[in-house]
């Protein structure tokens, strides 16, 4: 399996409110580490580590 | 209040010294640590005499490495001194990893049953070196000096030359062989100008040895970020005598002098247990470490083993445990070298093989270490989140690393190894220990036992008559499992993925060379000769046998 870089969310308005809303009222820190509790969610969920890997270098990739 | 009262082993000066005669011994072991000791009594063991060299007169100062292994339980087996070791010593199984005031993770190091020796004993160094000194001065073979000091090595061609200080002065000796077991500061090693590389960690940490009656299982525990400790790591042991074990993670600045002093040591001490502990120190330290190994074991004919040869973070005790598996691995194939029965180039698969454990073992040292010590913001609150899911979850518990315990690395690309050729099933690939069953040879014993130190062939099932293959000089002793051993409990026969036919052959260290589907003498021999790095179209003896 590849990455999948098409959009493949539903309802991408409504995911990208939930995702924003959901760290509202939380400071800096509680927001990162609430980041990092959800990646290792959603990267245990698709498990696949050629997936992983692809997906880690394409994050840091669009950072710079 | 120690109770501990150190040996101290009297000096001799030596018959060569007093002569002024220099004397070219086979084999000199540098340093009586636990590696040291280990290496005499295997060169004794496979009929190699052997001396020893320390600059000390006693035993390891404070109580230092604390977990043995189950792997290297099995060689002081072979060695015979595992016994005393586990009856002296805290045979533990279970580890249990916290996170602030609640538990992360638990996990059990030996889940299968019916093994001889356990996952892990903790024993004090000083308890372990005593036990190997004490089998060491009962072999003639082996000549254990005290304060002798190496001051100087040379290597000129066939041998190297030793200068050593004694308390009467300094004498010349020869050496075939040396084998520097002189720890992560080693002088024989800068002797011979190898390079020791790697990482070097900015954590200290403090060791506090106390001896208290506690009712604390016999279990790892480990904290991140403790109550009693905010902000840092602490792990606790049982040792032996009620003395425990208490590690805490000091972070960068630490001052090493003033965090080693009383007054500085006893209120972490009293945070953890409670103010009504009753305890007293025996032994504290300072710690930084490093995860650095040497460019190449082998310098000529000087063989590097244990610390000198590499060093790790103490998580997942693999200092002490990955030095006595060098031994194990080396000794065979220096006594064969040194017997004529095998060429130099033996050797060399010493540092193939043992380079590759210890950058198995640095590799996972390296990740407990980045795990226990976040370098950076982002990284502790990855850290952090894997263990609060962890106290929820299932799926982060086998992200949690307090450290990975030592197990054996298998040499899965060792050229000693004959591959696979059909369809073998089973974990134990060539380049692997052998796993140990409960086995019958007349009464109940151990599959390992019934190995001993030499080229075994194993084999399910074969009605073959043989007791032993040899080519040359080489020899392996048959065992065929229904006439020489019994396998009444299945075990053995599943251990090893075994159906009728199958056919192991090990090597002297309990390795797996080869395996294969069916019993084939001129197979046996070939994987016999690979193992022991001859090419078997360029030997004579094995020529003539596999032509006939």
């Amino acid at each position: 399996m590849m990455l999948n870089l098409a959009p493949n969310i539903a309802d991408p308005d409504d995911f990208y409110a939930e995702l924003i809303n959901s760290q509202r009222n939380l400071d800096e820190e509680q927001a990162l580490r609430m980041n990092a509790r959800l990646i290792l969610l959603l990267a245990n969920h698709i498990g696949d580590r050629k997936v992983l890997t692809e997906a880690i270098a394409c994050a840091r990739a669009a950072g710079g | 209040m120690t109770n501990y009262i150190y040996p101290k082993f009297s000096y001799l000066r030596s018959k060569e010294q007093a002569d002024g005669i220099v004397k070219r011994h086979p084999i000199v072991v540098i340093g009586a640590g636990p590696i040291g000791l280990t290496a005499a009594l295997d060169f004794a063991a496979r009929g190699q005499p052997v001396v020893v060299l320390d600059d000390n007169d006693t035993v390891s100062i404070g109580s230092r490495a604390v977990c043995y292994a189950k792997r290297p339980l099995e060689i002081w087996d072979r060695l015979d001194c595992a016994a005393p070791m586990v009856d002296r010593g805290v045979s533990w199984k279970v580890g249990k990893v916290f996170f602030r005031d609640q538990l992360s993770y638990q996990f059990d190091l030996l889940p299968e049953a019916n093994h001889q020796w356990p996952a892990m004993i903790n024993l004090q160094q000083y308890h372990l070196e005593e036990i190997l000194v004490a089998k060491c001065r009962a072999n003639p073979l082996i000549d254990l000096r005290w304060k002798h000091r190496l001051i100087s090595l040379k290597q000129p061609g066939d041998h190297a030359t030793l200068a050593v200080e004694t308390p009467d002065g300094i004498f010349t000796m020869e050496a075939q062989w040396v084998i520097a077991c002189d720890g992560a500061n080693s002088d024989t090693r800068k002797m011979v100008g190898a390079e020791f590389t790697g990482q070097l960690f900015q954590d200290r940490f403090l060791i506090a040895d106390v001896a208290m009656k506690a009712d604390f299982p016999t279990e790892r525990w480990f904290w991140f970020d403790p109550p009693f400790h905010p902000g840092q790591s602490v792990l606790l042991h049982r040792q032996a005598d009620n003395i425990w074990r208490i590690d805490f993670q000091l972070g960068w600045g630490a001052d090493a002098d003033a965090e080693k002093q009383p007054e500085r040591v006893i209120p972490r001490i009293l945070a953890m247990l409670g103010d009504a502990a009753q305890f007293a120190l025996e032994w504290v330290s300072i710690y930084q470490f490093a995860c650095r190994r040497i460019d190449n074991f082998r310098q000529g004919r000087v063989l590097f083993a244990g610390d000198a040869a590499h060093q790790v973070s103490p998580f997942g005790a693999r200092g002490a445990n990955t030095g006595v598996q060098d031994i194990d691995n080396l000794a065979w194939k220096l006594a064969m070298v040194l017997r004529g029965e095998a060429p130099e180039a033996l050797l060399d698969s010493y540092h193939e093989e043992r380079a590759y454990a210890a950058d198995d073992n640095i590799l996972n040292s390296t990740r407990a270490t980045d795990f226990i010590t976040p370098k950076t913001k982002v990284s502790r609150y990855f850290r952090d989140a894997v263990l609060e899911l962890a106290q929820q979850h299932a799926f982060a518990r086998p992200l949690v690393n307090s450290g990975r315990l030592s197990v054996p690395t298998p040499y899965a690309t060792s050229a000693l190894n004959t591959p696979d050729e059909d369809l073998a099933t089973g974990e134990m690939r060539p380049g692997t220990n052998a796993a140990d069953a409960p086995t019958v040879a007349g009464k109940p014993s151990w599959f390992l036992r019934c190995l001993g130190d030499g080229f075994t062939v194993v084999t399910f099932g074969n009605a073959i008559d043989k007791t032993e293959i040899a080519i040359g000089p080489l020899a392996a002793r048959i065992v065929r499992v229904g006439r020489d051993i019994e396998d009444p409990s299945g075990l053995l026969a599943a251990r090893y993925g075994a159906s009728p036919g199958t056919t192991y052959l090990f090597r002297p260290d309990q390795y797996v060379a080869a395996r294969w589907s069916g019993f084939d003498e001129a197979k046996i021999i070939e994987a016999m000769l690979r193992a022991t790095a001859q090419d078997s179209a360029q030997h004579p003896a094995g020529q003539k046998e596999l032509a006939a």
